[in-house]
């Protein structure tokens, strides 16, 4: 499993960090990202839904979300 | 992926403010799968020269420098990517940079003067062109 650490990261940065991870995982392979900034709680997955990748589920308590994306 | 979806940018201005913008709008649109490209013309050229990424002032309410001095600051403190981040991240996710002939040849710019680690091609309308004819969003910045 691939983790990405974007918390205190603004836009564009954790939909930047995301792709890289989507880009650079194995096919298969489960992708988390952690963040605060709350756009990109809901950019990321309009992202993994564009690039054809799976949404495992989106978390969050206290602020801070935590994406999991499957690779296809 | 072969059916990418485009974004071409012109980029006219040299202004902090807007190459700023062209630089989150241009990244974030690789991340969602487009492909991208900027084409630097006129003042927008003048930061494609080695170590200018960021030398521009703001648009408005400069102030002769004070304004930029202080955006930045501002900037910094939200935690906002610096221009040589972004543009670091643009051309990791494949993002093309255009540097406009015709500007070069009006503002006396050879190619040695800009960062070769960024430009991708040098070229002119025809350039842009071509680029922005299959291209889905284009912005004049």
């Amino acid at each position: 499993m691939r983790k990405v650490d974007c918390l205190g990261k603004t836009c564009p940065k954790p939909l930047i960090e995301a792709r890289k991870a989507m880009r650079d995982a194995e096919p298969g392979e489960t992708i988390e990202i952690v963040g605060d900034h709350g756009a990109s709680k809901k950019e990321i997955p309009m992202a993994v839904e564009l690039l054809g990748h799976e949404l495992l589920g989106i978390e969050e308590a206290n602020g801070v979300w935590t994406i999991r994306i499957r690779k296809k | 992926m072969a059916d990418a979806k485009k974004m071409t940018i012109i980029l006219h201005s040299g202004d902090l403010d807007k190459v700023s913008s062209a630089l989150i709008l241009g990244t974030g649109a690789l991340s969602m799968g487009m492909n991208v490209s900027i084409y630097f013309t006129f003042f927008g050229l003048q930061r494609l020269k080695k170590g200018k990424l960021a030398a521009g002032g703001l648009s408005k309410m400069n102030f002769l420098g004070l304004g930029k001095w202080m955006m930045s600051r501002k900037m910094r403190k939200a935690r906002v990517e610096s221009l040589d981040t972004l543009m670091k991240d643009f051309k990791d996710l494949g993002g093309k940079i255009i540097a406009c002939e015709m500007t070069m040849g009006v503002m006396g710019i050879c190619k040695d003067d800009l960062d070769q680690t960024i430009v991708d091609e040098c070229g002119a309308v025809g350039t842009y062109l071509k680029e922005a004819m299959d291209s889905t969003i284009n912005l004049f910045i």
